[in-house]
């Protein structure tokens, strides 16, 4: 029976008596944690405080710091039994965003594989 | 003032399609003038146009889809006309200009207005009624989603008359679609109605994804869904990760010819081959997202007609997930000639072979579920079986086609065109008809004439065989698709077979029209008063036909897979009335309609460069969303007085 309450419970997002799933005080932290990394971003960017030919790999790893604040602060992407679906559903899309932009530049790159040197 | 527009965009003289464009114009007249006088307009409105009810919505997908059909079979039979005439040193009756337009029209048609519409409407009929649910999860939303795609529709068909269609295939290529080479409008109406109809598709996908995950009766756990409700979810999750990207690659073609960008250009830094690849990388997933829902169709046929429960249903599901996620790693397949290495064409030609593993494991499954069944051969059934001869035919030489030395042979021949209409006429095709002719009964209350219903299927299933054997042989002797002229004369006998084949397939969809006629003539003889008129195993058929408007009076309970067939095992008896509870159902509303009539203007008005309308259309459509999501007024409550009146006149017509 504990399957069936849990489908009972399991209705349109947004609708109905939920617990809020979030605070001012997690919204303020989220806002701030966001900023936080966007001004980070450009102040590697702007200085030399990282090692200069490091910074694209600084900019990445605050890029996916910036999309994991978003995803737990805003789209309270939590670990909870409740949020199977959005896991599954997240993973999904990485995996099929990974596999069209990895296939692409794979395949893109390989286009002239058959080509004999051009001689200049 | 008014762009490009002009009246030399009207072609008077090509007489063709203006009498063609005449006689629609014509019958849609009569049809407006019949509405008119009879005073139907308030009905039509009320209870249709502005619906937002699954069902009402899903037949009017499923309408469009057939009108499409029409449309899209008389471009068919064209393009084989002319094949079949235009030989040696006869010239045909089309000139190249206008048949590059038909065969362009013609694939567009097919997949993007007809079978879409007709997948997309058996799933928003049958999915919340087998779900055991009153409304999908965005019911507004879905009312949005069907007239986007109507606008799409309408705008495709503007092109006949006004202006021209795209004269380079349903693909469209760059740098051949580039502003360069095709200057006219022709690209320009593919691009916008494609892309208005596919932001509906995309919400659909929205809506059904959040529909299946979030919204289903007490006790309908994951394993327990029909597996028809699988598929679509498996379709819909393909929409939402594919569709963006064929938005985003026509945007970028927009782009190109709007504002001089170089995205695909052949100079300036453009990469043609770029678009060919996002291009299939949306267009192979839409391949599955088509086929899957018919896939769960004929699950649902072969359960329901041979009398037992599905054959390993838990292998049916995990092959459909299987191949939403394999459909996206198989894409290049598409273009192994474009000149990737071996690398490359070797890992998409194994993964397009890996990928005929699931769906092989679900024709045994179907096979299995028939075997020692007690089948009742009727309609559906008879497309089922076609279904799987055909369609294992097809599904053999996509696996040769996924060989890349094969490919290179074989790309662009007839083989080709003839493996892909075999799978989408033997898959798509028959599935959805397979569908319309099960659900039918439970969308209108009165069972379709099933005499007229085999004869279309004969004729479909012959006509098929005629038309595209003969292509696959074509192929082989090297005939390529798309010509306007046939240079070979050895070719001309069976061009004219598959000429024969497409004229025994016309005889199938007027089968069809007089099935429709008749069982509407005789509809009192056909009433459907059980509800469950082929003996049934799930939820929608535990509704009344047509079901009311909220669906459940109470919303069931469900314990097993095969709800519905588990009930009735158990024979519960009449059960007292129970105490029923007010129901809240979303109110009907325009929006979708409203919006779909500013986006045909607005993609009209874009197309032919007229930005002072393409501002106000993008304005108004602004306001129209903005009005639906500030008002308070969108649900209605059903009081149990209502529900117990409509319940009890059910009863009372019930057979006892």
């Amino acid at each position: 029976m504990d399957g069936d309450n849990r489908v009972v419970d399991d209705r349109t997002p947004g609708v109905e008596e939920y617990e809020p799933t979030a605070s001012y005080l997690s919204y303020t932290a989220g806002l701030g944690l966001a900023i936080l990394t966007t001004i980070v971003s450009f102040v590697v960017s702007q200085t030399n405080l990282l090692w200069p030919p490091g910074i694209p790999v600084g900019l990445v790893v605050l890029a996916f710091a910036k999309i994991g604040v978003h995803l737990v602060f805003f789209l309270h992407l939590g670990s909870g039994p409740d949020h199977t679906n959005n896991i599954v559903a997240l993973a999904f899309g990485v995996l099929i965003v990974f596999l069209v932009i990895a296939g692409s530049i794979w395949i893109i790159a390989n286009l002239n594989a058959n080509m004999i040197d051009m001689i200049h | 003032m008014l762009g490009r527009l002009t009246w030399a965009a009207i072609p008077f003289d090509q007489p063709l399609p203006l009498y063609a464009m005449g006689v629609v114009l014509l019958v849609i007249l009569a049809v407006l003038a019949i509405v008119t006088v009879r005073g139907w307009w308030p009905y039509l409105w009320r209870e249709w146009l502005t619906s937002v009810d699954h069902k009402r919505i899903g037949v009017m997908y499923v309408a469009l889809g057939l009108v499409m059909l029409l449309r899209g079979y008389s471009d068919a039979i064209m393009m084989r006309s002319q094949q079949a005439i235009a030989v040696g040193s006869a010239q045909g009756y089309l000139p190249p200009d206008h048949y590059d337009q038909i065969f362009s029209a013609h694939g567009t048609i097919m997949i993007f207005l007809v079978a879409m519409p007709l997948v997309i409407g058996l799933m928003n009929f049958a999915v919340p009624l087998q779900l055991g649910v009153r409304d999908v999860a965005f019911p507004v939303m879905n009312s949005i989603s069907f007239w986007l795609t109507a606008a799409g529709a309408l705008l495709i068909n503007v092109s006949l008359v006004i202006g021209n269609f795209a004269r380079t295939g349903w693909m469209a290529y760059p740098p051949l679609s580039e502003l360069a080479f095709s200057p006219d409008v022709g690209v320009d109406y593919y691009l916008w109605s494609l892309q208005i109809s596919g932001v509906g598709t995309l919400m659909t996908g929205i809506n059904f994804v959040t529909t299946i995950l979030k919204l289903r009766c007490p006790g309908m756990t994951y394993m327990r869904m029909p597996v028809f409700c699988w598929t679509a979810l498996a379709a819909s999750m393909l929409i939402v990760a594919a569709f963006p990207v064929l938005t985003a690659t026509f945007a970028m073609l927009l782009l190109d010819r709007y504002l001089g960008m170089h995205f695909f250009t052949n100079d300036a830094g453009g990469n043609q081959m770029m678009y060919v690849n996002l291009f299939w990388a949306w267009g192979h997933p839409e391949v599955y997202i088509l086929i899957l829902p018919c896939f769960g169709v004929f699950s649902e046929v072969a359960a329901t007609f041979s009398g037992k429960g599905l054959f390993s249903y838990r292998s049916m599901v995990w092959a459909t997930l299987g191949i939403c996620v394999l459909s996206f790693m198989v894409w290049l397949h598409h273009f192994f000639t474009m000149g990737a290495g071996a690398n490359v064409n070797a890992f998409f030609g194994i993964m397009s072979a890996i990928i005929a593993v699931p769906t092989g494991a679900k024709v045994f499954n179907w096979l299995f579920t028939l075997f020692r069944g007690r089948i009742v051969f009727r309609t559906p059934v008879l497309f089922l079986i076609g279904f799987m001869v055909t369609f294992v035919i097809g599904g053999l030489t996509g696996v040769l086609l996924a060989v890349p030395p094969v490919d290179f042979v074989l790309h662009n021949s007839t083989f080709l065109v003839a493996h892909f209409h075999n799978v989408i006429i033997g898959g798509v095709v028959f599935g959805a008809l397979a569908g319309y002719n099960y659900w039918f009964p439970k969308a209108f209350g009165f069972t379709l004439h099933d005499g007229w219903g085999k004869a279309s299927f004969w004729c479909w299933l012959i006509g098929f065989y005629l038309a595209f054997m003969p292509l696959y042989v074509l192929g082989l002797m090297g005939m390529t698709r798309r010509l306007e002229h046939i240079p070979d004369a050895s070719w001309q006998p069976l061009l004219l077979v598959a000429e024969v084949g497409a004229l025994v397939i016309f005889l199938g969809i007027l089968c069809q029209i007089i099935q429709l006629y008749a069982s509407i003539r005789t509809r009192a003889a056909r009433r459907d008063l059980t509800g469950d008129p082929w003996n049934g195993r799930t939820l929608e058929w535990s509704t009344p036909s047509p079901p009311p408007a909220y669906n459940f009076a109470v919303l069931p309970r469900v314990e097993t897979i095969d709800a519905f067939a588990e009930i009735k095992r158990r024979g519960v008896a009449a059960a007292p009335e129970p105490a029923y509870e007010p129901i809240e159902m979303p109110r009907n509303s325009p929006t979708g309609f409203i919006l779909s009539f500013f986006a045909v203007v607005l993609g009209f008005a874009a197309i032919w460069h007229i930005w002072w309308i393409v501002i106000l259309c993008a304005l108004a459509m602004a306001v129209t969303v903005m009005a639906f999501g500030w008002s308070d007024f969108r649900h209605h409550e059903i009081s149990p007085g209502e529900i117990a009146r409509l319940e009890r006149a059910r009863l009372a017509g019930l057979p006892s």
